[in-house]
């Protein structure tokens, strides 16, 4: 989230798209409850379904799935055609004045520099013209052709709200009426914010479509003030924290870059990330990247990383490629991989095309399950009728269940969509055998390790060089590991007076006071300050409110720097008075930046030094041209789902993201609409957690069978009967379940041709006490985004009919 | 925001009400309380709802319940119907606003509205069994409960279930339990939106109207509070966006009332039966006196052990 829950409070229109708050958030959907019913707020959802968000909205606007960036350009558009933009904030906040080198082009839905072989751009087109100072060229008038503003409006003139229409087959009325919704908000009086989910993210294209809704609030210029922003609502209590520490793919903690084979030394790592400011007196923050590097790897090494060593640079390893989980998968398909270890995660349940996975699964010599329920993957060996039809005989791997204490059992912090890292107490003994994940994935590092301490092995130094300096070796506790995220100074730190400002040992209280000498540690840079010299933050429980604006700054710790609404520089205007007193936050007094909440800013630098609000951009100010960003291009583009009922009607020639990678042989496992013409979307539901509870007896009470919702329409069509039994199959596999037949399911007009779709849920399966289903990624196709690879489980095709009940 | 109960002192503290301030018990008297206590109510504001089932669990929970797990039959509402262990249940309808053509999604919480004129305890034979306090609970006390269903005939809303296990009538008690101790019921506690509050009922009478202001102004001019005058006004009571038509939310009554055969069975019924009653008993006295007791014949002995195969 840029903002946090509490401040959805503050607004005076909610956004729900790409996701369905009420459905899989409904304790922050008060929130939304709050704002409408404290403030008046409006509440519009746009969603393939008529969903829970939708029952208590005061206008829904229908879409095809998978069609997202279409109805976002559309509103691009209307907002430019109509001049319904916040002037002063695009022109002063965003690259709308920037002049764009004249190699860039786009035509027929491809960018300049695509190659077709290697499904890829060179991107050295999608940039700023230079001037001679070494800055990026500006035309404050927006006139030029060649600025961002100018070369927006042609790309996206097309998304008409006929064409929009076409496309996703809302109604334009419907359509229109969002979009002046939207418009209303574009003055700095009224605010809108943005609720999204996985709704976004699981699509070939999921990435752009979170880049056009933010475009959309630049435009409004609702980023930065209360009750705006782009809001992502994790679905795990702290699924930001697990993707702060760096679990992603190709990042260390921190969101630091983990090197590639291209970076064999530190520093040319560094230099392809000096972020030197592209206007004069901008902050770009990430200037600081290499102090948050070193400080990385010397909590990482401890004494064994110094400056001859490069801080132990070369014993991180270097990736070829990216190990996103389809990657893990179609490795493991091809025989490539020894084991796996699955921490607290149900691939079996959570990746797409099911069969490909079980087939991976079964050629793994081990895996282990870290969790404290028994997973679906954990018994993918076992055969349940046709619900997991697999020969146990013919599966080799040997597979270990080590059980794990759940969160409540166990003392830790967690970190909330909010950014807010809180401290939580063990509520529950632990039951049996079952230990902490950090207790047991110490003690598996400390064996390892002293195995190769005494046998030695391919690989070891790396492994003996980790600094493992924990109270107990075999148990580090939670508290010391949050320290550890935080860092400390390593030597005095002195000033330039020379001055102590930090004592050795002491804990630091900000990432300003990292240093890229060795002198301090923190393996993750933002969570900095929530473990200072004062103690842990994230236990801090004051609940009090002294703007009245919703923000509790005492209450844990956000990060960074406990900042509560992030660019809230931008809530005021270049001179640093607010835009208006209904949104006033922060703003310059004449000495200094001050407000309800942290100054996203150098507190002490006059407005008037022309720095701005977007502190970690080399420009200072947002992108509305991403430059070279995101594979697919710099300006987001309407591209079908990789499984589409219709061909691209902007772009007929182009099947699904041209950018997106497809593994050699999965371009053969997506299906055809002439055989598959009905388009599924998945979802989850509100009495369900994921996959886990459905083996918890209360929820399996409350939606106990697995079901498919589809229209009357369709129903009618294929003869199927209200909570009778259907088949749904795609290219890859099949499901039964029973029919939900609604009327929150219409078909679209689409194209000039009616598009049915289905909706599948995706919370059961073969393991628990609710009634047995196969998993819903029998469906779905291994295709990701093509940035983040997130798998397309939320637009595929199929086709479905009645039948009798399954065999189980 | 309805400002949130405050949570319970630690201290021990005696209950806030209990027997002395019954003003109802079914089939017998009670001595009225000289003080009546302030009525609750419980208000379920169904513009504000999203289905998350919330209450429903926690009414499991805090009652101890479980329920079986069952299976789909094509809709949301699970279990499928009130139970004897599914006090509260969230009922799902589409309905197409002909007004506006908008497609809207009720959801109501369906369950006891613990009526101020309560007809199952109106229609209850067994002395004790059901009970109204002076706060307008309307409770079931199992013990004297006799299993026979006369409350679900007298009950309006159709709410009590009789539980095949023990033979007795169940329904929610509006957390007489939490209540008694200055909490509100537990589906309030448990709803993240607070479509549902607790509190006085004037209270929740005035919350209602500042909702019901919004959603006029949110287009819905028929919107309104559900209060049934035809049972004397409810302690639960509902927002509703179509207060002119309770009926679209899943069959809720427009003009509930209990049925004229409890109040005919009640009150004429009730005399009327006593008389036969009494009168058969005369006849019987009159038939004693003028023909005298009656006498079995040997020849009669004779059958009845034959009839018996001799084993007299």
């Amino acid at each position: 989230m840029t903002n946090s829950w509490t401040d959805i409070g503050n607004t005076d229109l909610v956004w729900i798209m790409g996701g369905n708050a009420a459905e899989a958030h409904p304790c922050g959907f008060k929130w939304v409850t709050e704002a409408k019913h404290n403030r008046g707020a409006k509440l519009m959802v746009v969603d393939p379904r008529f969903t829970r968000s939708a029952a208590v909205a005061d206008h829904y606007a229908p879409l095809r799935p998978g069609t997202d960036i279409a109805f976002l350009s559309g509103v691009v558009n209307y907002l430019l055609t109509n001049d319904k933009i916040h002037k002063e904030y695009v022109r002063n906040f965003t690259n709308a004045s920037y002049l764009v080198k004249e190699g860039y082009s786009f035509s027929d839905g491809l960018f300049s520099g695509y190659d077709e072989e290697k499904r890829s751009y060179n991107r050295s087109t999608w940039d700023y013209q230079i001037g001679p100072d070494g800055f990026a060229i500006r035309d404050m008038t927006l006139e030029n052709p060649r600025c961002v503003f100018q070369l927006m409006k042609v790309h996206f003139a097309p998304y008409t709200p006929e064409m929009v229409s076409r496309i996703t087959g809302t109604p334009q009325d419907k359509f229109l009426k969002v979009a002046e919704w939207v418009a209303s908000t574009a003055n700095g009086e009224r605010a809108m914010t943005i609720m999204y989910a996985l709704g976004w993210t699981q699509h070939s294209h999921g990435a752009q479509n979170i880049r056009t809704a933010a475009m959309i609030q630049l435009l409004c210029g609702n980023i930065g003030i209360p009750g705006g922003g782009v809001n992502a609502l994790r679905g795990h209590s702290n699924v930001q924290g697990i993707t702060d520490v760096g679990t992603l793919t190709a990042s260390i903690p921190g969101y630091l870059a983990l090197p590639t084979d291209s970076e064999p030394t530190l520093e040319s790592h560094l230099a392809k990330r000096t972020f030197k400011p592209l206007q004069a007196n901008q902050t770009s923050y990430w200037q600081n990247y290499r102090k948050f590097y070193v400080s990385f790897l010397k909590s990482f090494y401890g004494a064994k990383a110094t400056p001859e060593n490069q801080f132990g640079y070369d014993w991180l390893p270097k990736l070829d490629v990216a190990y996103d989980c389809l990657r893990m998968f179609e490795t493991m398909y091809q025989g490539k991989t020894n084991g796996l270890i699955c921490q607290g995660f149900n691939p079996l349940m959570a990746i797409a095309h099911k069969n490909k996975s079980v087939a991976g699964l079964s050629k793994l010599k081990f895996l282990v399950s870290l969790d404290p329920i028994e997973t679906d993957t954990a018994r993918f060996w076992e055969n349940h009728g046709e619900f997991n039809d697999v020969d146990p005989a013919k599966i080799q791997t040997e597979v270990f269940m080590l059980p794990v204490t759940s969160f409540a059992e166990e003392e830790g912090s967690l970190t909330n969509s909010s950014r807010v890292i809180m401290w939580k107490w063990r509520a529950a003994d632990p039951y049996f055998e079952s230990r902490t994940d950090s207790e047991i994935l110490a003690d598996l590092f400390t064996r390892i390790r002293k195995l190769y301490e005494t046998e030695g092995g391919k690989g070891a130094e790396p492994l003996l060089a980790v600094d493992w300096n924990y109270r107990n070796p075999h148990e580090p506790q939670a508290d010391e590991l949050l320290k550890e995220l935080n860092g400390k100074a390593l030597v005095d730190l002195k000033d330039a007076e020379g001055k102590v400002v930090r004592a050795a040992g002491s804990q630091l209280a900000s990432f300003g006071e990292m240093r890229d000498d060795g002198s301090t540690d923190g393996s993750m840079w933002i969570y900095t300050g929530v473990y200072g010299p004062s103690g842990n933050f994230s236990m801090r429980r004051d609940n009090s409110d002294p703007s009245g604006l919703g923000v509790y700054g005492n209450w844990g710790f956000s990060w960074p720097a406990n900042r509560r609404i992030l660019y809230n520089r931008a809530s005021a205007d270049p001179d640093g008075k607010p835009w208006s007193e209904t949104k006033k936050y922060t703003f310059w007094n004449g000495e200094r930046w001050t407000g309800a909440d942290v100054p996203d800013c150098v507190p002490t630098i006059p407005p008037n030094r022309g720095a701005g609000p977007f502190i970690m951009n080399e420009e200072g100010v947002s992108r509305l041209f991403a430059r070279g960003l995101l594979a697919e291009g710099p300006f987001p583009t309407h591209y079908e789902p990789f499984e589409s009922p219709v061909a691209n009607p902007l772009f007929p020639k182009i099947k699904g993201n041209p950018a997106a990678r497809v593994f050699k042989g999965d371009m053969e496992v997506f299906g055809d609409p002439k055989e598959f013409p009905i388009v599924a979307t998945t979802y989850r539901l509100t009495e369900h957690f994921h996959y886990w509870t459905k083996g918890v007896h209360m929820n399996a009470v409350m939606q106990p069978e697995f079901f498919v919702e589809m229209s009357e329409e369709l129903a009618k069509e294929k003869g199927i009967k209200h909570g009778g039994w259907v088949k749904v199959w795609s290219h890859r596999g099949s499901v039964k379940g029973k029919a939900v037949v609604t009327k929150r399911i219409k078909p679209v007009e689409v194209d000039g041709k009616s598009v049915h779709y289905i909706g599948c849920p995706l919370n059961f399966g073969f393991i628990g006490e609710a009634k047995k289903a196969s998993p819903i990624n029998s469906l779905t196709p291994p295709v990701g985004d093509a940035n983040a690879q997130t798998p397309e489980y939320k637009a595929f095709l199929v086709d479905i009919e009645p039948i009798s009940g399954p065999v189980a | 925001m309805f400002p949130p109960l405050p949570n319970p002192t630690t201290k021990p503290g005696g209950p806030k009400f209990g027997e002395a301030d019954l003003i109802r018990r079914s089939a017998s008297t009670v001595t009225p309380p000289a003080e009546r206590q302030t009525e609750v109510a419980k208000l379920i504001d169904v513009t504000k709802c999203i289905g998350c089932k919330a209450c429903q669990t926690a009414c499991l929970e805090w009652n101890d319940l479980r329920e079986e797990v069952g299976v789909n039959v094509g809709e949301y509402d699970n279990p499928h119907d009130l139970t004897p262990n599914s006090w509260t249940l969230m009922r799902y309808t589409e309905y197409e606003n002909p007004g506006t053509g908008n497609l809207e999604w009720l959801i109501r919480k369906d369950g006891c509205m613990h009526c101020e004129d309560p007809g199952c305890l109106k229609a209850c034979p067994a002395p004790g069994a059901i009970v109204q306090y002076s706060n307008g609970i309307v409770d079931f006390i199992h013990e004297n409960c006799i299993g026979c269903g006369y409350c679900v005939k007298g009950c309006p809303f159709n709410i009590p279930r009789i539980s095949k296990v023990d033979h007795k009538a169940y329904k929610c008690t509006l957390c007489s339990d939490r209540v008694a101790v200055g909490q509100g019921p537990a589906c309030q506690k448990a709803c993240p939106t607070q479509a549902i509050v607790f509190g006085t009922k004037d209270e929740m009478k005035q919350w209602a109207d500042k909702r019901i202001a919004d959603l006029k102004s949110r287009g819905f001019d028929k919107a309104g509070l559900y209060d049934p005058p035809g049972v004397s006004g409810t302690h639960v009571m509902y927002v509703l966006h179509h207060a002119d038509k309770p009926h679209v939310y899943a069959g809720l009554p427009d003009n509930p009332r209990i049925s004229p055969l409890v109040d005919a069975w009640k009150g004429v019924g009730k005399y009327a039966g006593m008389a036969v009653i009494a009168l058969t008993a005369a006849a019987g006295m009159i038939h004693h006196i003028l023909q005298g007791p009656n006498r079995v014949t040997e020849e009669e002995e004779e059958s009845a052990d034959k009839l018996a195969g001799g084993k007299t």
